[in-house]
C-alpha cells in the first residue's frame, strides 16, 4: 500500500482519528461539554477542508476513489453533520439528557458516509453503508428513556438490516456474474454482455438495497415512523446528509458500475422515482404531525432526485446533486425550526400546534413559510432551482418528457399540504404563547431560509460549477 | 433611460423595506400602521411616476423591445428586462390601480395593516416584473411567486370562506403553470436560450407547437380564465377584500390575456390556427354561458365576476382572431376591463365597507341617500355593458369586427354577449339603486366622503377619455400590433 493511498484518504482518516480521541475524551471525561462539542465540529470541518485539497486518483487497489464529485459531495455532507451537532447538543441539554457519544456517533456517521461517496467496489460499498447505518441506528434510539425513540430505532434497524441483506445478496449476484467487485470490470463485464442476465438480477436487489436507505417508495416505510419517533434535531441529522450520500452512492454505483445498462436501471428508478412523488404527495395529505410530513415530504423530495438520475447523462447527475444539496439546506433549516419550537415546555410537532405562529414569532414563521415554499418548488426559493433542473434533465432524456410531467403535477397535490401549514402559521389564532427560542437553533434556521431565497442566487453560480464538474466524474472507471 | 423598468419594478420593495425597518425598531400600534399607509401610498405612487415617463419615453414607431436590461445571472440564464407596444401599457394600468387600491384600503383594513400593504407592494413587484420581463425562467418566476401575496391577501384579510377561495385560488393557478413550466423547458432547451426576444424568432416544429401551445394554455385558460376552469374566480372574488379583488380583476387576469399575446401567438403560430377553433368556441361558451349565470347571481360581487369571465371571452376572441383589429381591440378591452371592472368592485366596496354585505336583496333604492355614489355606479355600469363613450365600447367592437373577418358565427354569437351584459348589469343597478328603500337598515346610510371619490375621479376620468379617445392607446400598441401580426402571417404562410 503506497503512502499516496492514505492522502487520497486524508478526510477519512481525519474523522476516524478524532472519533476515536473524543471516544477517549469523553470516556475520560465522562460527560459532554462544549470543548468537546466545539472540537468535533472542528474535526468534521477540518475534513470538510481536506477533502477539498485531497489529491484525485484511486487507492487501496481500486476500492476508495477520490474525484470532484467525492469532494463535492464530502464538503456538503462534513459541513450539515458539522452544522447539526450544535443543533442537537442544545436540544439535548435543555432535555438535561446530554451525552458525549452524540458527536462520536455523527463522526461515525460522517465517517461511512464518506466512503460511500467514495467507493469504488462493492465492499467499500457495503463497508460505507453500514458504518453509517449502524451509527444511525443508535442515533435514531439516543434518547433511550422514550419508549417512542426505542421504537425508532428499532424500527430503523430491522428494516435496515433487511436492506442490507437485500444489498449484500445483489452484491453477490453481480460478483459471481462478473467475476469482481470492482465497478469497473463489472461496467466492463455489462458492456461485453458477459452473463449480463445475472448481473442485472443482482444490480436490481442492490438498487433496491440502496432505495432502502435514500427512503425511496415502495422502501419508505421505515421513514415516517423513525422520523417521528427520533428526536427531532436528529431526524435534522437524518433527512440530510446520508440521504445525499446515499444518492451520490447510487449514482456511483449506477453510472460507474452499470453505465452500458443505463435503459435497464433507467426504467427501476423512474418506477421509483414517481411512486415516491406520487406515495409522498398523497400520504401527507393525511398527516398532522409535522415530523411525519416532512418525512413524506423528504419520500417526494427523493422522487425528484431520482428522476434527474434516471435521466442518467451528465446533466442528470448534475441535477440530482445540486437538487440534493439545495434540498439538505431547507430540511436542516425546517427541523431547526421545529427543534426551537415549544409551548409551555412542550415541542411543537404538530402542525395546528403551528397556529398564529407569525403573530408570535414572526422570523420563525417567515422562515418555515420559506422552506414550505422552497419543499412546494415554487420561484424564487432554492426548491425551484433544484426542480427546474431536474426537469430540465428530465425533459431531454430519451423518453422521459412525461416523467417530468408527471412529478410536476405530483408537485401540485403536494402544494396543499404545505400551503395548509402556511395557512395555520398565518391565518389562525394562536392558541397561547411560544416559549423563547434557542439561539444556535434560530441562527441555523434564519440562515438556511436566507439561504433559500435570497442568498441562493448568489450561490448557484458557484453550485452550479461545482455540481457540473462532480457530475462530470462519474462514467469514467 | 435604461434601468427604468427595473425603478418601476422594485419601488416597492423599497416601500416594503421601510415599512419592516419600522417593525424592526419596534414601531407598532396605530401610528405605525397609519406610517405604513403612507410609505405604501408614496411608494406606488412613486412608480406611477415612473411609469408615465416610461410612457412618454416609450417610442411607439419601434416595434422591437425597448428599454433593456440585461445582466447574465446563472447556468445560462439571464436578469433581461425590456417593454415593447404590447406590455408597455400594463405597466402604468398596474402602477395606477396600486396607489387606488391602497387608498381604497384605508379604513376597511383594521387588521394587521403593515402586513396588508407589504403583501400588496410584493404582488405590484411581481405584477410588473411579468409584463417586464424578457427572460422567460424570470417571467415564470414573477408569474408564479405572484400566487403568494394573493394566497395571503384572500386568505389573511377575506370574507368567511376565504381559506377555501385562497386554496382554490392557488392550486387551480398552480396546477396550470407547472404544465406551462414544463413546455418551458423544454423550449430551453430545444432554443437553447431562455431569451424571449430570441424564442419568439425561434421556429419550433409544428408538431412540437401542438403540446406546447397546449402547456401554455393550461396556465393562460386558468389565468384568465376561460370557461371551464373559471370557477376559482368567483370564489376568490367574494372572498377577497375590495382591494384584493381589484387587483384580481383589474391586473391579474391580464397576464393571462398578455400570455397569449407574448408566447402562444408568436412562439406558436401554427399551433395558434390549428386551436383557434378551440378558443373560439370557449370564447363564445363564456360569453354567453357566464352572462347567463351573472343574472342569476344574488352576491354582487359575484354577479361582477361572472362578467369579468363574459368580458375575458371577446378579449381571447380578439386575441385569436389573426388580425390587427381583433389583436388591437383584445389589448384596448384589457386596458379598459382593467379599469372599469376595478372600479366596479370598488364601487361594491363603497356599500359593503358601510353595510357589510354584499347580498343584492339587502339594497334597494340607495339613490335617495346616495346620489354622488348613483351617479359613479351608473357610469361604471355602463361603461361595463359596453355603451358608446366609455371606453368598454371601444375594445368590444373592435374584438367583434376582428373575429367577424375570421368567423363571422363567432362574432354572431358573441354579439349576443353585448346585449345580455347590458341585460345583467342594468338588472342589478336598478335592484341596488333604484325602487322604494324598503330596508329600515339603509335609512342612514351616507353618501361617498371626499376619500373615495378622490379614488373614483381618475377611474372616471380615464374611462370616458379612452372612450372618447382611443387612439391615445393605439397610437402606442398600434406598430407592435401589425409587426405581430405581420410575422403571424409570415410564419403561418411559410
Amino acid at each position: 500500500m503506497p503512502l499516496s493511498d492514505l492522502q487520497l484518504a486524508a478526510p477519512e482518516l481525519i474523522l476516524a482519528l478524532s472519533a476515536m480521541v473524543l471516544l477517549l475524551w469523553g470516556a475520560f471525561a465522562g460527560r459532554a461539554s462544549t470543548a468537546h462539542t466545539v472540537a468535533s465540529m472542528a474535526a468534521l470541518l477540518a475534513a470538510a477542508v481536506a477533502a477539498v485539497y485531497a489529491p484525485h486518483g484511486r487507492a487501496f487497489a481500486g476500492g476508495f476513489v477520490s474525484d470532484d464529485a467525492a469532494t463535492f459531495a464530502k464538503v456538503a455532507i462534513f459541513v450539515a453533520s458539522a452544522v447539526s451537532i450544535p443543533l442537537a447538543t442544545g436540544w439535548f441539554a435543555r432535555r438535561g439528557d446530554s451525552r458525549f457519544e452524540f458527536p462520536v456517533l455523527v463522526i461515525l456517521a460522517a465517517l461511512g458516509m464518506g466512503m460511500m461517496v467514495s467507493a469504488g467496489d462493492l465492499i467499500s460499498l457495503y463497508v460505507g453503508v453500514e458504518l453509517q447505518s449502524l451509527a444511525l441506528y443508535v442515533l435514531a434510539a439516543f434518547r433511550r428513556d422514550d419508549p417512542k425513540a426505542s421504537e425508532a430505532g428499532l424500527k430503523y434497524f430491522v428494516l435496515g438490516a433487511l436492506s442490507s441483506g437485500l444489498l449484500l445478496y445483489g452484491a453477490s449476484l453481480i460478483y459471481g456474474f462478473a467475476g469482481s467487485t470492482h465497478f469497473d470490470v463489472i461496467a466492463a463485464a455489462v458492456g461485453d454482455g458477459v452473463g449480463k442476465s445475472g448481473v442485472l438480477f443482482g444490480m436490481v436487489f442492490l438498487i433496491c438495497g440502496i432505495a432502502f436507505k435514500v427512503s425511496a417508495a415502495p422502501f419508505h416505510m421505515w421513514t415516517p415512523d423513525v422520523y417521528e419517533g427520533a428526536p427531532t434535531p436528529v431526524v435534522g441529522f437524518f433527512a440530510a446528509a446520508p440521504k445525499l450520500a446515499a444518492m451520490v452512492l447510487f449514482a456511483r454505483a449506477l453510472a460507474d458500475g452499470f453505465a452500458g445498462a443505463l435503459d435497464q436501471w433507467r426504467q427501476v428508478l423512474i418506477i421509483i422515482a414517481l411512486l415516491s412523488v406520487f406515495v409522498g404527495a398523497f400520504a401527507g395529505l393525511a398527516q398532522s404531525n409535522l415530523k411525519r410530513l416532512w418525512a413524506y415530504s423528504s419520500i417526494a423530495n427523493v422522487g425528484y432526485a431520482l428522476i434527474g438520475l434516471a435521466s442518467g447523462d451528465q446533466a442528470g447527475i448534475q441535477s440530482m446533486l445540486m437538487f440534493m444539496v439545495l434540498y439538505m439546506v431547507d430540511v436542516t433549516g425546517f427541523f431547526a425550526c421545529l427543534t426551537a419550537l415549544s409551548r409551555e415546555g412542550k415541542p411543537m410537532e404538530t402542525i395546528q400546534d403551528m397556529a398564529g405562529l407569525f403573530k408570535e414569532k414572526p422570523g420563525m414563521a417567515l422562515a418555515m413559510t420559506a422552506f414550505s415554499l422552497s419543499a412546494l418548488g415554487l420561484p424564487p426559493f432554492s426548491g425551484f432551482f433544484a426542480k427546474l433542473y431536474v426537469f430540465k434533465a428530465a425533459v431531454f432524456a430519451p423518453n422521459m418528457a412525461w416523467v417530468a410531467v408527471a412529478g410536476l403535477v405530483g408537485s401540485v397535490v403536494a402544494a396543499f399540504y404545505y400551503l395548509r401549514l402556511i395557512k395555520v402559521m398565518w391565518f389562525d389564532a394562536a392558541s397561547g404563547p411560544v416559549e423563547a427560542t434557542p439561539t444556535e437553533a434560530r441562527v441555523i434556521a434564519i440562515g438556511a431560509a436566507v439561504f433559500s431565497m435570497p442568498l441562493v442566487w448568489l450561490a448557484l453560480h458557484w453550485l452550479d460549477q461545482w455540481a457540473g464538474a462532480a457530475a462530470a466524474a462519474f462514467g469514467h472507471s | 433611460m435604461t434601468g427604468i423598468l427595473s425603478a418601476i419594478t422594485f419601488v416597492p420593495l423599497v416601500g416594503v423595506a421601510a415599512i419592516l425597518l419600522l417593525r424592526a425598531f419596534g414601531q407598532t400600534g396605530e401610528r405605525a400602521d397609519t406610517a405604513a399607509k403612507w410609505i405604501a401610498l408614496a411608494a406606488t405612487l412613486a412608480s406611477f411616476a415612473l411609469s408615465v415617463l416610461l410612457v412618454f419615453q416609450f417610442d411607439p414607431a419601434n416595434t422591437g423591445f425597448q428599454f433593456l436590461e440585461d445582466v447574465p445571472w446563472f447556468a445560462g440564464l439571464h436578469y433581461r428586462m425590456g417593454v415593447d407596444g404590447i406590455s408597455v401599457l400594463f405597466v402604468p394600468l398596474t402602477t395606477f390601480l396600486m396607489p387606488l387600491c391602497i387608498a381604497a384600503s384605508w379604513k376597511s383594513i383594521d387588521k394587521r395593516v403593515a402586513e396588508y400593504m407589504v403583501a400588496f407592494l410584493v404582488l405590484e413587484t411581481l405584477v410588473i416584473g411579468v409584463f417586464c420581463a424578457l427572460d422567460i425562467i424570470l417571467f415564470y418566476t414573477f408569474f408564479e411567486f405572484g400566487l403568494v401575496p394573493m394566497f395571503l391577501i384572500i386568505g389573511i384579510w377575506g370574507g368567511k370562506n376565504r381559506v377555501y377561495a385562497a386554496f382554490k385560488f392557488f392550486l387551480y393557478t398552480l396546477l396550470g403553470s407547472v404544465l406551462m413550466l414544463a413546455a418551458i423547458l423544454f423550449m430551453m432547451g430545444v432554443a437553447h436560450t431562455s431569451s424571449i426576444p430570441e424564442l419568439m424568432q425561434f421556429k419550433f416544429s409544428p408538431s412540437t407547437q401542438t403540446w406546447l401551445w397546449l402547456a401554455f394554455f393550461a396556465s393562460f385558460a386558468v389565468k384568465m380564465p376561460m370557461w371551464p376552469v373559471h370557477t376559482w374566480l368567483p370564489d376568490a372574488h367574494v372572498e377577497a377584500p375590495t382591494a384584493g379583488s381589484v387587483i384580481l380583476a383589474g391586473i391579474l387576469l391580464k397576464m393571462g390575456g398578455y400570455g397569449f399575446l407574448r408566447f402562444s401567438l408568436p412562439m406558436f403560430p401554427h399551433a395558434s390556427i390549428q386551436f383557434t377553433p378551440l378558443i373560439f368556441a370557449l370564447s363564445v361558451i363564456a360569453i354567453i354561458y357566464t352572462s347567463l349565470v351573472a343574472f342569476r347571481q344574488t352576491d354582487v360581487k359575484k354577479l361582477i365576476a361572472y362578467s369579468s369571465v363574459a368580458h375575458m371571452g371577446f378579449v381571447t376572441m380578439g386575441i385569436f382572431s389573426g388580425n390587427a383589429q381583433g389583436e388591437q381591440g383584445a389589448i384596448y378591452q384589457m386596458i379598459s376591463h382593467g379599469v372599469i371592472s376595478g372600479a366596479l368592485f370598488l364601487c361594491v366596496g363603497v356599500i359593503y365597507d358601510r353595510m357589510h354585505t354584499r347580498e343584492i336583496n339587502f339594497y334597494g333604492g340607495l339613490v335617495s341617500r346616495m346620489p354622488f355614489y348613483a351617479a359613479v355606479f351608473m357610469l361604471f355600469t355602463m361603461g361595463n355593458v359596453g355603451l358608446p363613450g366609455t371606453s368598454g365600447f371601444v375594445g368590444e367592437i373592435l374584438t367583434m369586427t376582428g373575429t367577424y373577418q375570421a368567423s363571422t358565427w363567432t362574432a354572431l354569437l358573441a354579439a349576443t354577449g353585448v346585449i345580455l351584459s347590458a341585460v345583467y348589469a342594468l338588472t342589478l343597478y336598478r335592484r341596488v339603486i333604484f325602487g322604494e328603500m324598503t330596508n329600515p337598515a339603509l335609512a342612514t346610510i351616507t353618501d361617498m366622503d371626499w376619500r373615495e371619490m378622490a379614488i373614483f375621479a381618475p377611474l372616471i376620468v380615464s374611462t370616458l377619455w379612452l372612450g372618447v379617445q382611443p387612439n391615445l392607446i393605439f397610437n402606442i400598441t398600434g406598430a407592435s400590433v401589425d409587426a405581430l401580426v405581420g410575422a403571424w402571417r409570415v410564419a403561418v404562410a411559410g
